[in-house]
């Protein structure tokens, strides 16, 4: 991580790279149950984060990993912005590099606007969601959860159910899940299942009960009902009946089996209410990690950036 | 560490065992009892010294010092170093510090920034009533002004040279050297 300029996806990390976010965000962990949250160590260093979908939880999630470490940080939101007037991508990212920003957070709803980016500026950049193609840091949050409740990732069955194939989340999943050593399991309506998933090395169950039987880890996507989901499925009720998570089906789980969700949720809908607050439910540590995982992420990136701005001074002793 | 040629040791195992055997009196004897003490070593020489002080006072006051670690990664201010640090160690202070008198324990005193981040960090946990420094060596060179409560031995050196502290448990046998750096 730290030779990178950008985290643009898991597909391009190294099982060892995604291994140093995960031992990186333990310590950052510790900092967030300090009495004072917040650390020196990105003084100095100026982040832009840059939504052109709407978001709410990444945001702000990305917004306090900045501050705890003490990097300043400028909101863009697409609505009434200059992105609204008409101006192009590479302009707006151009006029925020001019203002002279060391590292760019940036959700796009097209799949790879994030990488033109990092192709066209000189600060860093970090993918916070592209379209239907990868949420990076949400895949390492959730990697993280399962490994500080489970211990490891290597050998464990995941389930990732419900809508596979608009999921940035699922497909950062898979990579981050295949690279550490865990076998997946989906499944969700054919409709919603990608063309020849099965090339991605996972294994597509039939049924919830089939996928969620025997596993370690149930993460349930979000149905993304403002996307064009509505018209791939018959109806939403159709749905939670068929697909959705329930006490009974996760109870085929394994007693042990941790249920994730990266929010918001659609309660009632692709997760019961009673599993979405039942005991294994680990989804608001899921939120938690996050801001612990994106300062990580910050910090690998950043740390030698920051040194060079600021006085390098030589070695203590 | 690796890249030095030892000229000389100028501490045994038996010797550093008394030097630090006076450090955990001295330190006792200062603050008249334990009943305020706390140890916090710097990662990562000075957590495994900070432990054998808890033992010493442990044996002869019969009296459980809080220990803690501190790492300062995140607070230096030379961060360019860091590709030599594979991961940011963590900071264990599982205890309230406030209105305690916080003995840091770090190997080697040296320009004192790793010092000051330490204390930075410290502050960020609560309001010690005082924070007192103690070392194994003190080879010179401040480049802040900070000195050491309780020292070991003074070893004058030259910027070229390094001091390096040898604890059984990170390499195998204690020990102090002195030798010529790289260059």
């Amino acid at each position: 991580m730290r030779t990178r300029k950008d985290l643009l996806g898991l597909e391009d990390l190294t099982r060892e790279e995604i291994l140093e976010v995960l031992d990186t965000a333990e310590s950052m962990l510790e900092i967030l149950e300090r009495p004072i949250k917040k650390v020196p160590t990105l003084r100095g260093i100026t982040v832009a984060n840059l939504f052109f979908e709407p978001s709410t939880r990444t945001r702000v999630s990305f917004e306090l990993a900045e501050k705890r470490l003490s990097a300043d940080s400028v909101n863009f939101q697409s609505t009434g912005s200059s992105v609204s007037k008409g101006e192009t991508l590479k302009d707006t990212a151009r006029n925020i590099e001019a203002m002279r920003v060391d590292m760019v957070v940036i959700r796009h709803g097209s799949a790879g606007a994030p990488h033109f980016l990092g192709r066209n500026l000189q600060a860093g950049v970090i993918n916070a969601g592209d379209g239907a193609h990868e949420h990076p840091t949400q895949g390492l949050l959730d990697l993280f959860t399962v490994r500080r409740h489970l211990g490891r990732v290597e050998g464990l069955r995941v389930a990732l159910l419900g809508d596979i194939a608009h999921s940035r989340v699922a497909r950062s999943n898979l990579w981050g899940l295949r690279k550490l050593g865990a076998s997946v399991v989906v499944c969700g309506p054919a409709t919603l299942l990608p063309a020849e998933v099965e090339r991605l090395g996972v294994e597509v169950a039939p049924t919830v009960e089939e996928a969620v039987d025997g596993a370690d880890v149930v993460n349930v996507l979000r149905l993304q009902l403002e996307r064009q989901t509505s018209s791939l499925i018959p109806s939403i009720r159709e749905y939670a009946r068929l697909f959705g998570l329930t006490r009974e089906r996760l109870a085929l789980a394994k007693p042990t089996a941790l249920v994730m969700h990266p929010g918001p949720m659609n309660r009632g809908v692709e997760i019961a209410h009673d599993v979405a607050d039942g005991t294994r439910s680990v989804i608001l540590d899921q939120v938690t990690n996050g801001v612990a995982v994106r300062m990580a992420v910050l910090y690998l990136l950043l740390a030698e950036k920051r040194s060079e701005a600021g006085t390098a001074l030589e070695r203590t002793a | 560490m690796e890249l030095f040629k030892e000229k000389a040791e100028i501490v045994d195992a038996l010797e550093m065992r008394r030097m630090i055997t006076r450090l955990a009196h001295e330190i006792v004897e200062r603050n008249k009892g334990t009943s305020e003490l706390v140890l916090v070593g710097i990662r990562r020489r000075g957590v495994p010294l900070a432990r054998r002080i808890q033992d010493r006072i442990r044996e002869f006051e019969q009296a459980e010092v809080p220990l803690g670690m501190l790492d300062i990664t995140l607070y230096r201010d030379d961060l360019k170093t860091i590709s030599t640090q594979p991961v940011v160690g963590s900071t264990e202070i599982p205890f309230e510090i406030d209105d305690k008198v916080v003995v840091l324990v770090d190997d080697v005193l040296y320009t004192g920034r790793t010092v000051r981040a330490a204390m930075d960090e410290i502050v960020d946990f609560g309001r010690p009533r005082a924070i007192h420094l103690a070392v194994l060596i003190d080879r010179g060179h401040r480049e802040l002004p900070i000195r050491a409560d309780y020292v070991g031995k003074n070893v004058p050196t030259s910027r070229r040279e390094i001091v390096a502290v040898r604890v059984e448990e990170i390499d195998g046998r204690d020990g102090v050297a002195i030798g010529e750096g790289p260059e």
